[in-house]
């Protein structure tokens, strides 16, 4: 359950820094303590004020509600004021296929019924089954008379959105997009979503969206994402895949109309062995950097070592930089020359070979790194403690698989942990697996 | 006074190092060492023909040396509950000795035999000699709760002294003084069962690669030492193909079984150290697959749960995925993966695989590519691994799933790449799976990216002859890493872009803390979390507000907007929505219909409408609400871990169901993770926090 903000006025709170509200929260806790305490024996529950209530009720997890609200009819009516129905996480799980339980159909058509015009900040989390994918699009498409502020649909295990028939997807989802006219959240990875109804997205809810997220959605192309930077100049946070990206997105979201961009997260995903990647213009990324200085360019990387031809050749102002398979020495030599804004990066694997002029050049180049995680890789002890030496306190997450660490003449296994530390300024220890 | 005598052997099969067997035969008349074993249950339960062989072997050498010592072994078919009270009897028993189970089920069947030893009068002496350590200290001296990262263990550990020096074998002469009356027809009566009898074929079985017992046991410990020796590298050696093999020094199975003592091994290494390097203290490296063992029983010896995910307090809750077909292909070795169904396929013939083969195995069923819970893969190992001990399968389960002990989850073991690694040539994978045998190593670890020609040549063409491979391992892990980041985040609050820093550690191990609060406060692991932080980094960690209000950059809007508190806890929802319904259809309703729903939910329920209905008033939980106490003390620990303890805080409300639920609502009522967390939300947070601390 929520502990927020416990001033019940929007005046108290909003625009106050955290200060404030947080001694205004802290009175309200203190008046339900005076009331309640004494009253447990003769006063009157049913007489508590319905603001009282409410604040109360935000404490409570819904099933703490239910059982409250029949107590009296007083409670039964709190339980159902609108703001305690703003927002709401639909888990939609079969028993064959989780181990999770759902929300209750019964519950579900009472919020429908009862509560759907209050709904503004909805999530909806589906297990692998085709069949939560699809009744999560059901509640979605009666969701008519609600204006929804974000959206999210979470897919837990498997991908199961993109199991549903594209037109039932595309048409619930086009529900929420012509009757919320302020949706300013969407998160809708891993689904059908196409250039249509993004056209339709845009054209009720340009003014307000700032977060899109839709990594890995195929039926997308680089057209309609571009359609979406042109419009929603407020958008400050996108994540998609690499061949939706262009050199004519980043300059639309470099525009001058454009708010600064905060965070842009690329996945290059590799369908098949061999694939072919475009490249993008340094000049392009230039612009972003010029008209966003301080965004975040997140990159995860899955492709086969023999793909990243197009890659690191130039500049590039990644910031947090993901490699979940292979990738060879000379791409992290490049990266090591290419990527001064990195902040983080993380190695899944490596080749046989030890990775140290790779990461002593890394150390040399990206004076911003701060975390660094090694899994199946090798490094030489002496050249990680050089390593580290040079990046000295700014490395906060240090992150290495005890295998990656290779004794030699200067430092053994039990002695890197002391070098280390001594560099770090804490304790540190190697990341150990069980040896049973 | 006569002394009867009964030794009752369940695992610590082996008459060295044997402390119980030692009181047994102290100043007693008689000595029977019993086994009991029921054989109708023995076909029914889950574990294989591999192990059920090593169990029968360790049974026939103890007999073989306890003939030798002029006595036998009695093996008494049934339940101990059934055998025992005739036993009593019939051998007039005055003393019954056994070897401390630390682990909750065998604690609570050695807690009814006790007591049904006192109805009959018989004394019960029992000795600790499973573990090095008494885990109790263990867990008494880390103010009380079992330690969680190896680390802290390993700390914990440094401060207790030597584990007790291990006691001689039982001798000719310590026998003689308590001779046994061996009937005539003891072959008939207490014999060794079969495993035809057990219920198993036997038909076509091949030969054992591990075999069971003592003798054997104490044979491979001598090789083992001489392989320590003639490696001249104590702490560390590196794997290589050959580590993939049973090799005749292995030793985890004898563990397992207790025909070789932990402290005869420890002792033998210690000396051994110490002979060859002339330091005194050796390094705790050199005990280290015997403090693994030591650490998941001490993890587990108070927590009945800790085999599975619902109702464990240390296990993380994951939507892992229900998928019996793919369970199936797993198990069988049918995944298409050559390293991976080589690996599957030596573990059913064998009965043991390498470390770092159950790491791979493990990653691919869970976290890394099937999703798939640790629960069925934990339970696929207890029927074919002959070294599962309950505490050490379930926990190591919990460490390779990322369910517990603070993992980081970045990294998933490649089962093309991490294979290859270990074994470059593939000549593991052309012993185990021999339809392969004739592939070139470029291709043996991915077949289905050979060229026709070359799965022809081979006669081996994939998809007919050996199946495809049965997930795109790039595609899953990349939504495996998204599913177990979206899981942290809800439960360390934190919303960082960094991947390395979603998973929460605690830094127990940094400072040796050993004040009551230590353990969980012991301090924020990652500088960029604080309140200040976020501010520093600035857009970065814009407050998410502005993303649902554009009017204020500050806190979020309105308070009732991000209140809330969606569907609540999971376990409970059922029950919600039944008693929701019942709310609004009849809203008056007795307080006995309103315990309706109630006690048919979980038991955690109780104690959230306990202290849903006495809000405010003080520390409420009883011992009714134990699990979701410690639960949400784990959560609480790892968010502690996180930022700085908070304040007092004046309500207390109870929640259920870990810290997941609120977290998810920030997120909902925030828009996204990544831009939410000003200074207010850690504000409350540490207001939660601090709610905790003063129950």
């Amino acid at each position: 359950m929520k502990r927020v903000k416990g001033g019940e006025e929007d005046s108290s709170s909003s625009g106050s820094p955290p200060e404030v509200s947080k001694k205004v929260r802290k009175q309200t806790s203190n008046e339900s303590v005076a009331v309640v305490a004494p009253g447990s024996s003769d006063y009157e529950w049913a007489q508590l004020p319905q603001e009282l209530l409410l604040h109360i009720f935000q404490y409570l997890p819904l099933l703490d509600r239910a059982y409250a609200s029949q107590v009296c009819r007083e409670w039964n009516q709190a339980f159902h004021m609108p703001e305690l129905w703003r927002c709401f996480e639909f888990e939609l799980n079969q028993p064959a296929s989780s181990y999770l339980k759902a929300t209750h159909p019964d519950l579900i058509k009472q919020i429908i019924k009862r509560h759907s015009n209050h709904l503004q900040y909805v999530s909806f989390k589906v297990d692998s089954s085709t069949e939560s994918a699809e009744a999560a699009c059901d509640i979605l498409s009666q969701l008519v008379n609600c204006s929804l502020k974000t959206l999210g649909l979470i897919s837990t295990a498997r991908p199961s959105f993109m199991e549903v028939p594209k037109s039932h997807f595309i048409s619930a989802l086009t529900v929420v997009f012509v009757n919320s006219k302020s949706l300013s959240s969407l998160k809708i990875d891993d689904t059908p979503v196409d250039d249509p109804s993004l056209k339709v997205l845009v054209a009720n809810n340009s003014d307000t969206l700032k977060l899109l997220k839709m990594s890995s959605c195929p039926h997308v192309s680089p057209a309609g994402i571009l359609c979406v930077a042109d419009q929603c100049h407020g958008l400050r946070e996108l994540a998609l895949n690499y061949h939706l990206l262009s050199d004519d997105l980043l300059l639309a979201l470099s525009s001058e109309k454009h708010v600064h961009l905060e965070h842009l997260r690329i996945d290059v995903v590799s369908e098949n062995p061999g694939q072919h990647f475009h490249t993008i213009k340094k000049s392009s990324w230039d612009a972003m950097v010029r008209h966003s200085p301080k965004f975040n360019l997140v990159m995860y990387f899955f492709l086969y070592e023999d793909e990243f031809g197009p890659f690191f050749n130039e500049e590039i102002p990644v910031t947090h930089l993901y490699f979940g398979r292979s990738v060879s020495k000379e791409v992290l030599g490049r990266v090591g020359l290419h990527c001064p804004r990195l902040v983080e990066l993380v190695v899944c694997a490596n080749g046989l070979r030890p990775l140290d002029e790779e990461l002593i050049r890394i150390a040399k180049h990206c004076t911003q790194l701060s975390a660094i995680g090694l899994g199946e890789c090798e490094v030489s002890c002496s050249a990680f403690v050089e390593f580290v030496k040079m990046c000295g306190r700014r490395l906060s997450q240090l992150s290495i698989m005890e295998e990656v660490l290779i004794p030699d003449h200067k430092y053994s296994l039990d002695e890197i942990h002391w070098e280390v530390s001594k560099h770090l300024g804490r304790v540190w220890f190697p990341d150990m697996m069980p040896t049973w | 006074m006569v002394v009867n005598s009964v030794h009752w052997f369940r695992k610590g099969l082996r008459l060295h190092d044997n402390p119980a067997l030692q009181e047994a035969l102290n100043g007693a008349d008689t000595v029977r060492c019993v086994y009991i074993l029921d054989p109708w249950f023995a076909g029914a339960a889950n574990v294989g023909i591999n192990r059920w062989r090593f169990l029968l072997e360790a049974l026939e050498d103890l007999d073989n040396s306890l003939k030798k010592l002029n006595s036998r072994l009695f093996v008494v078919r049934g339940q101990p509950t059934d055998v025992f009270p005739r036993l009593f009897k019939e051998w007039k028993v005055t003393r019954l000795t056994f070897e401390y189970d630390p682990e909750p089920y065998g604690k609570e069947r050695d807690g009814a035999i006790i007591k049904m030893a006192q109805e009959f009068g018989v004394e019960t002496v029992i000795r600790n000699s499973h573990t090095l350590y008494n885990l109790d200290r263990i867990i008494e001296m880390n103010n009380n709760n079992p330690p969680l990262t190896f680390k802290r263990f390993q700390t914990m550990v440094s401060r207790l002294e030597l584990p007790r020096r291990p006691l001689m074998p039982v001798t000719q002469q310590q026998m003689e003084k308590c001779c046994t009356q061996i009937a005539d027809n003891h072959d008939q009566l207490y014999s060794i069962p079969s495993l035809e009898e057990l219920g198993f074929k036997t038909e076509g079985l091949p030969p054992a690669v591990w075999h069971g017992g003592e003798s054997e046991a104490l044979d491979r410990l001598n090789k083992h030492l001489d392989k320590k020796v003639w490696v001249a590298n104590l702490e560390h050696s590196r794997v290589n193909t050959c580590s993939l093999y049973a090799s005749p020094t292995g030793l985890s199975p004898y563990l397992r079984f207790g025909c070789l003592s932990c402290r005869v091994l420890y002792y033998n290494l210690r000396e051994l150290y110490m002979k060859l390097r002339k330091r005194c203290s050796p390094p705790m490296s050199l005990f280290g697959q015997l403090l693994w063992r030591e650490f998941f029983y001490t993890a587990a010896t108070n927590n009945p749960n800790f085999d599975r995910m619902e109702g464990n307090p240390i296990c993380v809750q994951i939507p892992w995925d229900q998928n019996p077909e793919a369970l199936a292909k797993w198990a069988e070795g049918r995944t298409g993966f050559p390293w991976i169904d080589a690996i599957m396929t030596q573990l059913r013939q064998e009965g043991w695989i390498h470390h770092l083969a159950r790491h791979a195995v493990a990653c691919f069923l869970t976290r890394g590519d099937l999703w798939i819970s640790w629960e069925s893969g934990m339970k696929v190992f207890e029927e074919l691994l002959l070294d599962a001990d309950w505490s050490v399968n379930a926990g190591s389960w919990m460490w390779l799933s990322c369910s517990a002990f603070f993992q980081q989850f970045f990294h998933c073991y490649c089962p093309v790449g991490f294979g290859r690694r270990t074994d470059p040539t593939g000549d593991y994978i052309r012993r185990y799976i021999p339809i392969l045998k004739d592939y070139p190593n470029r291709y043996i670890y991915e077949p289905w990216n050979a060229p026709e020609s070359v799965q022809k040549a081979a006669n081996c063409v994939v998809g007919v002859d050996y199946p495809k491979p049965m997930i795109n391992h790039a595609e899953s892990s990349r939504l495996n890493i998204e599913r177990m980041k979206q899981v942290y985040q809800q439960l360390s609050h934190y919303r960082g872009l960094s991947l390395l820093a979603s998973v929460p550690t605690i830094q127990e191990e940094a400072e040796p803390p050993m004040t009551d609060e230590s353990q969980t406060s012991s301090g924020p692991d990652s500088p960029h979390r604080g309140p200040n932080d976020c501010e520093e980094t600035g857009c970065s960690m814009a407050p998410d507000s502005s993303t649902t209000c554009p009017s204020c950059c500050a806190p979020p809007p309105d308070p009732e907007e991000t209140l809330c508190t969606a569907s609540g806890s999971k376990l409970n929802l059922t029950a919600a929505s039944a008693s929701l319904t019942q709310a609004t259809a009849t809203p008056l309703l007795p307080a006995s219909s309103v315990r309706g729903p109630l006690s048919r939910a979980k038991p955690s329920s109780p104690s959230s409408l306990c202290s849903a209905l006495s809000l405010s008033s003080s520390p409420s939980p009883t011992q009714a609400s134990c699990s979701s106490q410690r639960r949400k003390g784990l959560v609480r620990k790892m968010r502690r871990s996180q930022r700085h303890r908070g304040r007092q805080s004046c309500a207390t409300s109870y929640r259920e169901g870990g810290g997941k639920p609120e977290d998810e609502e920030q997120e909902e009522a925030g828009g996204d993770e990544r831009m939410e967390g000003d200074g207010e939300q850690d504000e409350e947070r540490m207001e939660e926090d601090s709610t905790g601390l003063n129950q």
